[in-house]
């Protein structure tokens, strides 16, 4: 490869590759991928984060690998490719979070096996990392996993915020917002933000709000 | 000569190679972090068991510290069957030996009940002289009991497994040494609703069962839950508003699992200290908490 071809490993193209997922093409609010985990695992704080950092990891590797596979791969069983691969990452970060992390693979239980099927994960497989050269596809997978570890980490905020009046920070433990002194003037845990729904009404609040700040989002 | 990728004879080849490496990497995986794994359940396992003596000593213990004390403080582990015979008596100097399935330690408490318990409550639908007499004569099932000496006070932990409103509900229980009042409870969930029933994990609804009695002058009465801000006598406790089912999960696998504790008290004294009266079970509680069972499956 000639020296001018060449581009620096944070040019600007390529930082997009990280910044666009965050609002532009975010894969859950935009593309409206990987919605089934953001409802699931977003009653506490530690969980989403967890989760959002499993993602990322699933994505930036499985990227990354397959793009260092794209020449050699079959086109024939491309996509049984890719499942193999996010497979095979999936169980390494399931036997990892059940080793060091047992409390929050607890509480993640089936969703961690469940990144498999998340469609963010084959969809840039598929879109970015088949095409495209490590590098790229490292950043855009960071890009994807905090896309959508973003969203949900702002589901979970609001979700365990009124639903518990507390945040679940990982090594600061469950931290308690609401004061006692509500109570007395009558206030109450939102029991409706523990259920999965009220993730739908914050994730198309979360829509609404992006849609209006940036007008060139609004479709045709 | 160049490869022809799109060959069947290439892509067979490929997929192969592929599913041989990323199959062994994943044996090293499993196989290098099973260690931790394991030592993360069973020190989950002696943090619930130590937890629910109710003693402060081991109020809020932490799981690392749970596996190294769980020796000092249980100093016998003994598995009884439904009728109150023993199968394995091992005392503190017995190490957990985890290949002897009949260890008291090694009863995992899920198991006993999806794998032999429901089964016969399914057979039985509801029916419980019936049910009682199926479980007298299934050899499968095992009831642990841990026996806890600190300061010159015995305590005897129980256990309970059975069904929420989602999935599987369990806990250790400890009894004092009169063997009928309760001195502290653990409870565990797998997937009751977050927020709702999974609050059964939590201090203030499992602290209510210090001080409660699992018998009375007429014998065994099983703990049951209630709807919350009900009187309460001193074999109830308040349940959990907005979760009702899970509620009558607990009362039923209290009732179910207590009684075979009662029982086994009863028939031997050595253990308890007082010799309790000679009474029969009442039966009730567990006939209508069978039907409230057969209503919670339908829901499901």
């Amino acid at each position: 490869m000639s020296e001018e071809k060449k581009e620096s490993l944070f040019s600007k193209k390529n930082r997009k590759l990280i910044t666009d997922p965050l609002n532009k093409i975010n894969p859950v609010t935009i593309q409206v991928l990987g919605i089934c985990s953001a409802l699931a695992v977003t009653v506490q704080m530690d969980n989403a984060l967890i989760m959002a950092i499993a993602v990322t990891a699933v994505t930036t590797l499985g990227n990354v690998v397959i793009s260092l596979m794209r020449n050699i791969i079959p086109s024939r069983i491309r996509i049984i490719v890719e499942l193999v691969v996010v497979a095979f990452l999936v169980i390494c970060v399931d036997q990892i979070l059940k080793a060091y992390v047992y409390d929050v693979s607890k509480s993640l239980s089936v969703f961690v096996g469940l990144i498999i099927t998340n469609c963010i994960i084959m969809g840039r497989l598929e879109a970015f990392a088949l095409g495209n050269k490590p590098w790229e596809s490292a950043l855009d997978g960071i890009g994807n996993g905090f896309g959508y570890g973003l969203v949900l980490i702002v589901v979970a905020f609001f979700k365990e915020f009124f639903g518990s009046g507390a945040l679940t920070i990982p090594g600061l433990g469950k931290l308690v917002l609401v004061p006692e002194s509500f109570f007395d003037f009558g206030y109450m845990h939102n029991g409706l933000m523990l259920l999965p729904p009220s993730s739908l009404f914050i994730v198309a609040i979360y829509i609404w709000v992006q849609k209006s700040r940036n007008p060139e989002l609004i479709g045709e | 000569m160049a490869i022809n990728r799109e060959g069947n004879g290439y892509t067979i080849t490929f997929a192969i190679i592929m599913v041989v490496i990323v199959g062994g990497l994943l044996a090293v995986v499993s196989m290098g972090l099973k260690p931790i794994q394991q030592a993360n359940i069973d020190n989950e396992k002696m943090q619930n068991i130590l937890q629910s003596i109710g003693i402060k000593e081991t109020d809020g213990i932490t799981r690392d510290e749970a596996g190294k004390v769980f020796s000092i403080y249980i100093t016998r582990r003994i598995t009884i069957n439904y009728n109150g015979e023993i199968l394995s008596d091992k005392s503190v100097s017995d190490p957990i030996d985890p290949k002897d399935k009949l260890d008291a330690f090694n009863i995992d408490l899920r198991k006993e009940y999806s794998k032999f318990v429901k089964p016969i409550m399914n057979k039985t639908k509801g029916n419980k002289e019936l049910l009682i007499e199926n479980l007298k004569k299934s050899t499968d099932i095992h009831f642990p009991l841990f026996i806890c000496e600190h300061n010159g006070s015995k305590y005897y932990i129980v256990s309970a497994s059975g069904k929420g409103l989602w999935d599987d509900i369990w806990g250790y229980l400890c009894l004092q040494e009169d063997g009928k009042t309760l001195n502290g409870s653990v409870f565990a969930h797998k997937g009751e609703t977050p927020g709702l029933g999974s609050k059964i994990t939590e201090d203030w609804f499992q602290d209510q069962f210090v001080g409660k009695f699992i018998a009375n002058d007429n014998g065994f009465t099983s703990v049951g839950v209630l709807k919350p801000g009900a009187n309460l006598n001193e074999h109830q406790v308040d349940g959990i508003s907005g979760a009702t089912f899970t509620g009558i999960g607990v009362q039923e696998m209290l009732s179910r699992n207590l009684i075979v504790y009662y029982n086994f008290f009863k028939n031997h004294p050595e253990f308890s200290g007082n010799q309790p009266k000679e009474e029969d079970v009442i039966i009730e509680t567990m006939a209508s908490d069978s039907t409230l069972v057969s209503a919670n499956d339908t829901i499901k």
